[in-house]
């Protein structure tokens, strides 16, 4: 890893006149300021607002209170995800807190007039999920949404990032956003992946190479031509993600891929409208001589399949590393580690190749779009998970779970052994009922090892949909380039 | 709509010498069904202040009586992974008005001062005077001094100045509110809708 801390001074940083050298960021923050005063955050203004049942309703409290409307309810999207059953969705949901949770987001919607994607709607699913399929997100657009996560959207070459529910208030009341810009950080990835490694496995290299906080502070820009390379639904693994290393969002230049993707979709601009959208969107990329407050660049062929081992995001290792000794930390930090060592049932220089796993999760708003499950049917089909795993697929909303069904992809998961469940955010924070037993190994496909994550007590070792299914395969964590290698020989 | 104000505080303190402290175990996903934003002091860090029968674990700082006061102490890269606010809720719920770190998470620190919670970076060497000071002395006070942007340890009088914006220092100072902020300037939002790029 090379690094170039290029740290500018307050008087190079651009300004709304005659700068050149603009980052992709700052085009598109500039283009949404709406005040800016010495002394104050800038008044940010916010394109669409995504909100869910867990973090609004004390925000549609705080509007009640104050005797404010919805400033602009068009431009606010809702659906039902984080505390969802994924099974049986058409019943009512029998936890009554959850229930009364959802259905105070339906009481909510109606009463300040906002179209709500709810349970059983044809386009219901993960909010980070639903934006992109629908063509609501689009590149140099502004949104937020009370979800760490909404840094997803920022693939499309927008400025996406999680806000608190003061903030959401906020937005609700004005359609704006009090906030101060960040630093600008910018990642190269080039040259070619290895077969088996994917966008999960990038995302996840990065963060452990410059930690759960290398990124606090910044806003980062993708780029190179490995990134160049992935798909839309690979760039919104990798976006989504960023929030991992301690970053407030990240982003990836608009293409011809981003375009390709966006056009046709329900609310895609059409006609004239495309026209002009898109002549738009083709200015933006940050210039030549754009500065950054930072650059990294990184090598795809250094990156192995990757897999964490501890209880931040930051806790990953190839998977035929061992785990770090606890001596190899600087003496603070020995008893912060030691303790995710402890939690995670592991210990110094440990192989995690063979290590026998109980459960497997293929889902969540990093890897649950139609691509994660087309790769994990492609790979699993004809063999049978492992007796002594149980294997939870979670489709990221009803529209991927329809093209699935479409495509037959259910019937490989289920002969399998995989059931295909229904959308919501599950297992990657155990908020409804999908949750991973105590002391349990689970290989998730999401975003978060954390103590308790997925359950009181609850093992994560974080990986991509391939490893999560060569998991589920074999019950052990397992090399997947080794498994695609044996395919190749015997096909 | 007047918020918490803060100006001057002090009182002993919580040590939790652990680092990046996230959100989850400040306030676990399950405890997040509530509907307003009161009560979630009970549950504040849940997973490692109760067993699974929901007794309190003995080797747990918040279920030491040695240690009180309205000020937690933690380690580095406090309040990371998920945005939700109830952590901040929960926080200030149980009672504290300040938390100390040597370094925030950007969300939680944002969530914190939209509730009257003050999260004071200090330097890595500050930080240890404090855990320091406290475990040789558990009635060890800190003053926070909002206005002049100290914090100090009361009994050895080490003190060092902490950085705040301006805007969010004079918001809590005087109990001011982003929205109204943001309302003062409609006639400007109004104009900005009419000349957006997209």
């Amino acid at each position: 890893m090379s690094t170039d801390n290029n740290i500018q001074s307050p008087a190079s940083l651009p300004t709304k006149e005659g700068r050149s050298g603009a980052t992709l960021f700052d085009k598109i923050w500039d283009a949404h300021v709406v005040s800016s005063k010495e002394g104050f955050p800038d008044v940010l203004y916010i394109d669409t607002h995504f909100i869910h049942e867990v973090t609004s309703p004390q925000a549609f409290d705080g509007l009640r209170q104050r005797g404010l409307p919805v400033y602009r309810p068009k431009q606010t999207v809702a659906t039902a995800d984080h505390n969802v059953p994924t099974w049986d969705q058409h019943l009512p949901i029998k936890e009554e807190l959850s229930r009364y949770q959802v259905d105070m987001l339906t009481k909510n919607c109606a009463e300040f007039g906002i179209e709500l994607y709810g349970l059983g709607h044809e386009y219901q699913g993960i909010v980070h999920v639903i934006g992109p399929e629908l063509g609501i997100t689009r590149p140099g657009c502004t949104y937020v949404c009370g979800d760490s996560h909404t840094s997803t959207h920022g693939a499309f070459g927008a400025i996406a990032f999680g806000i608190g529910t003061s903030q959401v208030e906020q937005v609700l009341a004005t359609q704006c956003l009090l906030q101060q810009r960040p630093k600008r950080m910018k990642i190269e990835v080039n040259g070619q992946l290895q077969k088996g490694v994917g966008a999960k496995d990038i995302i996840l290299y990065i963060i452990s190479q410059i930690s759960a906080a290398g990124g606090t502070g910044y806003f980062v820009e993708y780029a190179g031509d490995t990134i160049r390379s992935l798909s839309m639904e690979g760039r919104m693994t990798i976006c989504n993600m960023s929030i991992e290393m301690g970053a407030r969002g990240g982003l990836i230049a608009p293409d011809e891929t981003t375009f390709e993707y966006v056009k046709g979709r329900e609310f895609a601009p059409k006609g004239e409208e495309w026209d002009k959208a898109l002549a738009y969107w083709k200015t933006l990329y940050s210039d030549e001589d754009a500065q950054f407050d930072s650059v990294l660049s990184f090598n795809a062929e250094d990156i192995e399949p990757m897999i964490t081992y501890g209880t931040n995001p930051g806790m990953g290792i190839g998977v035929t590393q061992h785990v770090p000794a606890t001596e190899s930390f600087e003496q603070k930090e020995q008893g912060s580690y030691a303790k995710a060592l402890t939690y995670m049932g592991l210990h110094d220089d440990e192989s995690l190749l063979g290590k026998p796993i109980d459960y497997v999760f293929i889902g969540s708003c990093t890897n649950s779009r139609i691509e994660d499950l087309r790769q994990v049917a492609d790979f699993i089909k004809g063999k049978h998970k492992a007796d002594n795993v149980t294997v939870w697929v979670v489709p990221g909303s009803k529209q991927v779970q329809k093209q699935a069904i479409e495509e037959g992809l259910d019937k490989i998961f289920e002969a399998a052994g995989f059931p295909l469940r229904e959308p919501g955010c599950s297992a990657c924070l155990g908020m409804n009922e999908d949750k991973i037993p105590a002391g349990k190994y689970c290989v998730s496909t999401s975003n978060r090892n954390f103590e308790g994550r997925q359950g009181p007590n609850s093992r994560t070792f974080l990986a991509s949909p391939l490893t999560a299914a060569a998991a589920a395969i074999t019950g052990r964590v397992t090399d997947i380039r080794e498994l695609l290698q044996e395919e190749e020989l015997v096909g | 709509m007047a918020t918490k104000i803060f100006k001057h505080l002090q009182t002993p303190v919580v040590p939790l010498p652990i680092e990046n402290i996230d959100t989850d175990q400040i306030i676990p996903a399950r405890f997040l069904k509530a509907t307003t934003r009161e009560g979630f002091g009970n549950n504040l860090f849940r997973d490692w202040r109760f067993d699974n029968e929901n007794q309190p674990k003995q080797d747990f700082v918040l279920n030491n009586p040695t240690y009180a006061g309205k000020i937690l102490v933690a380690g580095k890269n406090f309040g990371c992974g998920s945005s939700r606010e109830h952590a901040a809720w929960a926080i200030a719920d149980y009672g504290f008005d300040v938390v100390v770190s040597s370094f925030f998470a950007d969300i939680f620190k944002g969530n914190a001062l939209n509730n009257g919670l003050l999260p004071i970076q200090v330097s890595d060497d500050f930080l240890k005077k404090i855990f320091d000071a406290v475990y040789t002395d558990p009635n060890t006070q800190v003053e926070v001094d909002l206005e002049n942007q100290l914090i100090k340890i009361a009994n050895t009088g080490e003190q060092e100045s902490f950085e705040i914006n301006p805007y969010k220092k004079a918001c809590l100072l005087n109990g001011y509110d982003d929205i109204d902020y943001i309302l003062s300037n409609r006639e400007q939002v109004e104009e900005y809708e009419g000349h957006k790029p997209l």
